[in-house]
């Protein structure tokens, strides 16, 4: 007889708690990091197994779905009294970026995310969620305002990317970037991701560098657009849906490959459909990984932080 | 005159890259600064900077050891990494071959050296990338050894200096190669923590994860003439604004203009500038 879907779960959540427990331990013994990543690989076939979800290409439009939840959304659904802090003290305020004082089920923490825009009119404004300089550098100062004073960060990540255009390139985006995350390794207060759509290369991964990172089950990961990498590769955009299944960028991939630690389910036909749901299943995470990570004194919490990003990678080693 | 001009301009147009490779593999190059037709010889004793226009065509990551360090060479370090294919990745090509070809081509496991030696009698650990190695570029194996590099010279205070040469950050290893952004910013910071200078050098070109990450976050940025450093590479800029850039944009001379270098330094001066700065930080 098949397994249930509940026991399924339940074996999912079993494994990993395993995990959990063996990441922080493992260091640089290679049996301990086999064994993980077998763990991984048997949660990831699991969650196959139930969901037999989406393609990879699918997933990649759900996550741009017109209707999909954005930080906002989430912020209106989560967070009580959300004050935003506008500006980089330096050039001006990006609106692609949001960030904002709030309170988390009692919790003051402060709140940093892309945010792209419902219709043509608040897009020209919020450049499609794409940001410039200004806006990672508004985001590492709310970020370090937060550190100031021993808050938490909560970010949310959705974007096509940084943006590509000359006045980014003159104010110095990949050095904003480059900055962001060797900061965002050394913060001295807890640091929670959130993937809700798109996870668009380093003008993601700007605001990503974290102690929990969670993503949401359709939403996508990766160094290059599937479209960009189609053209690059296959020298055909319309290639887009086979790049998306060969980069791996799927929630459960990136799971499988130790990138993010948990999915985080979305309703039926994706987070458009019940933002409310999606929502609760968020703050759930949000919640759990919080009362993990603040336990922890700031040298125990940046170390962490460094060897969960030190152990990624794999490679050869002769 | 007119029409002489214009004949002439037609007979110089950059050939296809095909038709080029053949030309560079002859005992002449054609200089991409001044047009000139260059005899290799000189080119190579010249560290491959144009004796007329001092144009500065690309240095290999052998050649780049060669010009830094002091008689007596250097040793090499985690020359045994190689990538695994994490992604298991197929485009038009698996991309084992491709890492199997370029490994052959170039006798390096990857593209990048990390080396440690003598510059100017001073101890120092070196990286230097390799773009004829898949455009440079940095998958797990870049990633590990830049990380690696930062802690060895953090553990033994020594300076570390990392030349770049990159498109940025390889697309065959998907997210694993982004997460290395994030790997050797995290060691940079330690390694800014503990008073151990790093220099880096940009070169022709350095762009994307690269740029995004250790090769602008240097104690000091340097870049050599003319090189083009960016985020976003200029044809992804073109397609997305729908207009021409301007003359000069991304290179060099742009950058420190808009204060994102500390200096630019002609090739024939690296060294000696790479020690003039260390001796002001630990002399
Ligand atoms: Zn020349």
């Amino acid at each position: 007889m098949a397994e249930s879907k509940k026991s399924k779960h339940d074996r999912i959540e079993r494994l990993e708690k395993d995990v959990n427990q063996l990441e922080p331990l493992a260091g640089s013994d290679p049996g301990a990091k086999k064994e993980i990543r077998r763990i991984r690989r048997e949660i990831t076939e699991l969650r196959r197994e139930m969901l037999d979800g989406p393609t990879a290409w699918q997933r990649t439009l759900l996550a741009r779905h017109p209707q999909r939840p954005y930080m906002l959304d989430y912020v209106r659904l989560l967070f009580e009294g959300f004050s935003e802090i506008h500006g980089d003290r330096s050039f001006g305020d990006d609106a692609a970026i949001v960030c904002g004082m709030a309170r988390f089920r009692g919790r003051a923490v402060m709140v940093v995310g892309h945010q792209k825009g419902r219709d043509t009119r608040e897009n020209l404004t919020r450049n499609w969620g794409m940001p410039k300089p200004e806006g990672y550098r508004k985001a590492l100062r709310a970020m370090k305002l937060a550190a100031k004073f021993h808050r938490p960060v909560i970010t949310f990540v959705d974007t096509m990317g940084a943006y590509p255009g000359i006045d980014a390139e003159e104010r110095g985006q990949a050095e904003a970037i480059a900055r962001n995350l060797r900061e965002m390794a050394r913060l001295p207060v807890p640091i929670i991701v959130n993937i809700t759509g798109e996870g668009g290369s380093g003008g993601a991964l700007a605001i990503a560098v974290g102690d929990r990172v969670h993503m949401l089950e359709n939403s996508i990961y990766s160094v290059i657009s599937p479209e960009g990498c189609a053209s690059i590769l296959w020298r055909d955009a319309s290639q887009a849906d086979r790049a998306a299944e060969a980069m791996k960028i799927t929630a459960a991939d990136l799971y499988e490959l130790g990138v993010i630690d948990e999915i985080v389910p979305e309703p039926p036909g994706g987070a458009h459909e019940n933002p409310e749901e999606t929502a609760r299943e968020l703050g759930r995470v949000i919640e759990h990984g919080l009362d993990e990570v603040t336990k922890l004194k700031a040298e125990e919490l940046v170390e962490r932080r460094y060897q969960k990003f030190r152990r990624m990678g794999h490679f050869f080693a002769g | 005159m007119s029409t002489w001009f214009q004949r002439e301009r037609k007979a110089i147009e950059t050939p296809p890259e095909e038709e080029r490779r053949v030309r560079t593999e002859g005992l002449w190059v054609k200089c991409d600064g001044c047009r000139a037709t260059i005899w290799k010889k000189d080119l190579e004793q010249n560290n491959q900077v144009c004796p007329k226009c001092e144009h500065h065509f690309r240095l290999s990551a052998p050649k780049r050891l060669e010009l830094l360090f002091d008689e007596g060479g250097w040793v090499e370090h985690d020359s045994e990494l190689a990538s695994s294919d994490p992604l298991g990745f197929v485009d038009t090509r698996p991309y084992t071959q491709r890492l199997r070809d370029a490994q052959e081509k170039l006798g390096m496991s990857d593209a990048i050296l990390t080396v440690e030696g003598r510059l100017n009698g001073r101890s120092i650990v070196c990286c230097s990338m390799e773009f004829a190695f898949i455009g440079g570029s940095m998958g797990a194996v870049v990633g590990e050894k830049v990380t690696r590099a930062m802690e060895l010279a953090a553990e033994k205070k020594i300076p570390l200096v990392i030349v770049s040469c990159s498109g940025g950050a390889r697309m065959m290893e998907g997210v694993i190669s982004l997460m290395q952004l994030a790997k050797v910013s995290a060691a940079a910071a330690r390694l800014d923590e503990c008073g151990v200078p790093f220099i880096s050098v940009l070169t022709d070109p350095t762009t994307g994860g690269v740029t995004a990450s250790y090769a602008l976050l240097g104690d000091l940025n340097i870049a050599e003439p003319g090189a083009l450093i960016g985020f976003a590479g200029p044809r992804v800029i073109e397609q997305t604004i729908r207009q021409k850039l301007p003359k000069g944009f991304q290179r060099a001379e742009f950058l420190i203009e808009h204060g994102f270098l500390d200096a630019i330094v002609h090739r024939r001066e690296l060294k000696s500038y790479i020690a003039n700065a260390l001796d002001f930080f630990l002399s």
